[in-house]
């Protein structure tokens, strides 16, 4: 698995709690080119969301202005037990997964 | 015959001439300002733009346009009906003049987030939120960079 999640373990409920990811990714611009003068061609990850028990709480649209290995902070209420989930979407059929549980209190 | 100081230079400036061959490089043409008010315009419409409640935490000065933390938040209480919609970030100078849209909404707790961008030159940095109510509100930063990320050469 090529992400990294931090999300915290055990809350009461109404916290408002961070979510930070991170996943691994060239985001290659589309802009640059090689030596020889080729254009590098565009790979980037366009979309990210993040779900809690199915329902969205998060999206991004992501443009090649993202840094390489697109990091995102954001929050949430944390409501209820149960799980994240987080995906990644991008150019060339690109798609990755990820998950994190959660206990409330 | 020694070699003489003028003789060595004549000489040393000749191949210099000689190895010079002019080197054409198409750049993609920046982002200009009316890019940006383009692509603001895309996600305002005709809507007014007003200027605060919006907080763009982002330095100043950076050595690497290539990776550039920065931090959106927004002044809002984010209940059910008065919440932030969506953030959206936009750059002056980058080929291309959008950096992030981020959805929320009233779960959200705090409308807040992280990420970060590259730079390809010292240029401002425009967050503007949605709130729930349909109205707009900007900050702007300018941000001085060093190395320029985005157009350069792959080794």
């Amino acid at each position: 698995m090529s992400a990294l999640i931090n999300v915290p373990a055990k809350v009461r409920r109404g916290d408002v709690i961070e979510i930070r990811t991170l996943t691994s990714h060239i985001m290659e611009t589309g802009f640059r080119h090689t030596v020889d003068g080729k254009l590098v061609p565009r790979d980037i990850i366009t979309s990210f969301t993040c779900r809690y028990n199915g329902a969205e709480i998060f999206r991004a649209d992501l443009f090649p202005a993202i840094a390489a290995n697109p990091y995102l902070s954001f929050f949430t209420v944390a409501k209820e037990s149960g799980k994240f989930e987080f995906e990644w979407i991008g150019d060339n059929g690109y798609s990755s997964t990820a998950s994190a549980s959660i206990i409330v209190e | 015959m020694p070699t003489t100081r003028r003789q060595f230079l004549s000489l040393a400036g000749g191949i210099t001439a000689a190895g010079t061959i002019p080197i054409v490089t198409l750049r993609p043409l920046q982002a200009t300002p009316a890019m940006l008010n383009t692509a603001i315009r895309n996600v305002v419409g005709e809507a007014q733009l007003r200027t605060g409640r919006v907080k763009l935490d982002i330095p100043p000065l950076v050595e690497n346009g290539n990776t550039v933390p920065m931090t959106v938040s927004v002044a809002s209480a984010m209940t059910a009906d008065d919440h932030v919609k969506s953030i959206h970030v936009f750059n002056e100078k980058n080929p291309q003049p959008n950096i992030a849209n981020f959805h929320l909404g009233p779960s959200s707790g705090r409308p807040q987030v992280s990420t970060r961008i590259r730079l390809a030159d010292t240029q401002k940095v425009v967050a503007i939120a949605r709130l729930s109510d349909d109205t707009f509100w900007q900050v702007a930063a300018e941000i001085v960079v060093t190395l320029a990320a985005c157009t350069e050469e792959m080794n």
